[in-house]
């Protein structure tokens, strides 16, 4: 049975213990760390040294998450936690599809690349209508006609955009 | 006058008036559907801006910011799920009288109470805008420096029960903020010997990270919700009368919207609780509260809506932002050297003025858009989350990559996705972060400035302004320290409470007399069982 300390704690259990052992591991190695990363320069007054505010940063994270990890409700690791790594590390595979959707746009080009992946994504999203995959095309035109064609943001014409004929091409790498 | 006249000379162009049509109808459309809040779409747009003139920008920005909330009521009454985190409230009255067929009336009163929130705020702040160009040149370094402080202390501490973690991820934010080549002596911090964190690490990318990129993770891995619309009848002008029948809460929502937003890391909720809190503690029928009370919906969306105009004070005068939205709309200023800061309000009054207007002429064109469109903006919220998140995901790539063309960001943006998808999960705030980081930076940059001309620690709060703010911060941390200690005494009263157990010696004596007997049977049984093992044990 949960423990009133349990029942009164804003937000799930699950997954906080071994998030804040994480947090509080990696900001005891950064400031273990200060010496080799921060300098200590002589003739300079303690508050304009550049080792100070890293130091307010690191030490108040170890000190901070350090409390936030003995004040936690639950210090022991239970199924819930195992089934909460789990949906983590299955959130890596949307940051591959990013990845992957960063590394196609110089080649393929703005355009192709986001016509095709909206549609693909939505596919593996589980959405088989026909309509939703035209709707997901349809988007990632729009995105790209608004972004790219008429705000002008800074995006890389893709490589293959150079064995189009050379009208249409300054035309697609500049707009699409 | 002068002033407003140039004021509106400078709104008075065709790019100002499409950037806030462009604003507002997108605000209410971002603040509609449930998963995605004016964080996420300032987070994209961000870097489209910085090709823009600063005040087109700006209104692009602080239309989906002053917009937003008017679209967030719309989920929140409909469905019980809030558009935009702060309509959190609208949900405890609006969604009741959605219940009773009153779907439409209360769509109505929280655009008119919205309406009543922002052009109150604007015009408090437009008549106080003089004053405050009196006070802001009283800023000093330190008194920056305090504010700041004072900023990133209420952020922590405004998040109850977590403050713990809120104040190491703020931390976390201030560390992130040094890392990099360092200013002034041009030494290196924390980069590891990589090229890549020589230039420290981007606002902006972190921003997309933890806002829009998180956002889009959280909605992939997750599940699509069943929405049922209830049809809207009758009219939606009734909200406006029925408001005017309540001034007073409105008049002291709008008050406490104003004051709430002005001061740095308050914000919306503070505005909303007090309000609502005061509108209960005042009401002739207090029990109705949560149930479908007008009053209670009044409240809370003149509240927060009252807070954007409001929470432009110390990002214009000061230069500090209050939160993560004015966090961001910083880098705006920054990007076209525009320094926002005491300068700004003695030099270009003109330009804060005209930011004001355009977040009256905002209010107008909002509801005047949602009186009419509202039957068809419902729709918005049948997206599929899942879909929405795949939405998210292209439109992040547009906000990370057209920063510095470089993949790299992308990298550290879907590290800080993950990190923020971790937090969500979690229930943890991401908005110290990005406090800690940007006023990390102001905090580092006015503390040595402010140091250079101190020769006592008593030197830095001598003048009256860093004394008021010396004694608010003091104040502050009594009050919370105060609030923790009354938090466990209300613990340990509710475990006495509950205990099943009687507390008297003899029976406590019993007790611990029974639980020695059964561990010693335990032990005996053990030992028996160890010379007498059950057949049905393994061998």
């Amino acid at each position: 049975m949960s423990s009133l300390e349990e029942k009164r704690f804003p937000g799930p259990l699950r997954g906080q213990l071994i998030f804040a052992i994480v947090f509080f591991v990696v900001a005891l190695l950064l400031l273990s760390q200060i010496g080799e990363q921060t300098k200590w320069v002589k003739r300079t007054k303690f508050f304009a040294q550049p080792r100070f505010w890293p130091a307010v940063g690191l030490i108040g994270m170890v000190v901070f998450g350090g409390l936030h990890l003995w004040k936690l409700p639950r210090r022991r690791f239970d199924r819930m936690d195992y089934r909460e790594w789990r949906i983590w590390f299955l959130a890596i595979e949307w940051v591959g599809w990013f990845l992957l959707y960063v590394l196609l746009v110089p080649i393929i080009g703005y355009l192709p690349t986001t016509m095709i992946f909206m549609p693909i994504i939505t596919w593996r999203l589980g959405y088989r209508d026909k309509r939703m995959l035209w709707v997901a095309a349809t988007f990632g035109t729009l995105v790209v006609v608004l972004f790219k064609s008429l705000l002008q943001v800074k995006i890389p014409g893709g490589l293959i955009y150079e064995y189009l004929p050379s009208a249409l091409r300054s035309f697609f790498i500049l707009n699409l | 006058m002068d002033l407003i006249l140039s004021s509106i000379d400078i709104l008075a162009r065709w790019d100002v008036l499409l950037a806030l049509l462009a604003g507002s109808v997108g605000g209410v459309l971002i603040g509609a559907i449930p998963g995605v809040g004016p964080a996420v779409a300032i987070a994209i747009l961000l870097p489209a801006t910085f090709s823009m003139d600063p005040i087109v920008g700006l209104t692009v920005l602080l239309g989906i910011y002053g917009s937003s909330m008017y679209g967030g009521s719309i989920p929140a009454i409909l469905i019980n799920t809030p558009g935009t985190a702060v309509n959190a409230l609208t949900t405890y009255d609006g969604y009741p009288m959605t219940a009773r067929g009153e779907a439409r009336r209360a769509l109505s009163l929280a655009y008119s109470a919205s309406f009543f929130g922002g052009v109150f705020s604007v015009v408090c702040l437009i008549l106080f805008a003089p004053i405050l160009a009196k006070i802001a040149p009283m800023f000093g370094s330190r008194e920056i420096f305090l504010a700041a402080l004072l900023g990133i202390i209420l952020v922590v501490i405004a998040h109850r029960g977590q403050s713990l973690i809120a104040a190491a991820l703020a931390c976390f934010g201030i560390f992130l903020n040094t890392v990099g080549l360092e200013a002034v002596k041009y030494s290196k911090r924390y980069t590891f010997d990589q090229s890549f964190l020589s230039s420290g690490v981007n606002l902006i990318v972190v921003v997309l990270g933890l806002f829009a990129l998180s956002q889009a993770f959280y909605l992939l891995q997750g599940e699509d919700e069943k929405t049922r619309i209830t049809k809207l009848r009758g009219g939606l002008f009734q909200g406006l009368r029925e408001l005017a029948r309540h001034p007073r809460v409105a008049g002291v929502s709008g008050t406490f919207g104003v004051l709430m937003g002005m001061i740095p890391g308050v914000g919306e909720f503070t505005a909303q609780f007090l309000s609502y809190t005061y509108a209960q503690k005042t009401s002739k029928r207090p029990q109705d509260f949560g149930h479908g009370s007008s009053e209670g919906l009044i409240a809370a969306e003149t509240a927060n809506n009252a807070v954007p105009a409001a929470a432009m004070v110390p990002l214009l005068a000061l230069g500090i932002p209050g939160e993560a939205l004015t966090a961001m709309m910083l880098s705006v200023f920054y990007v076209h050297n525009v320094v926002p800061g005491p300068q700004l309000f003695q030099n270009q009054m003109d330009f804060v003025v005209a930011l004001y207007i355009a977040l009256l002429l905002l209010n107008v064109l909002v509801l005047v858009f949602l009186l009419f469109a509202t039957n068809h903006l419902i729709k918005v919220v049948k997206i599929p989350n899942r879909f929405l998140g795949a939405c998210i995901l292209v439109l992040s790539f547009v906000g990370v990559y057209s920063l510095r063309n470089s993949v790299t960001d992308c990298l550290i943006a879907s590290a800080f996705g993950i990190f923020g998808f971790v937090l969500k999960r979690l229930s943890l705030p991401a908005v110290p972060i990005i406090l800690g980081m940007v006023l990390g930076g102001i905090m580092e940059v006015k503390l040595r400035a402010g140091m250079a001309r101190v020769k006592t620690p008593f030197d830095f709060i001598d003048r009256p302004i860093a004394m008021i703010l010396f004694l608010m911060i003091v104040g502050v941390l009594i009050l919370h320290f105060i609030r923790v200690l009354k938090d466990r005494k209300d613990l340990k009263e509710a475990k006495w409470s509950t205990k099943h157990a009687s507390t008297n010696f003899g029976m406590h004596l019993f007790r611990r007399k029974s639980f020695l007997l059964r561990e010693r049977g335990r032990k005996v049984r053990e030992k028996h069982l160890k010379y007498n093992p059950r057949s049905t044990d393994k061998r």
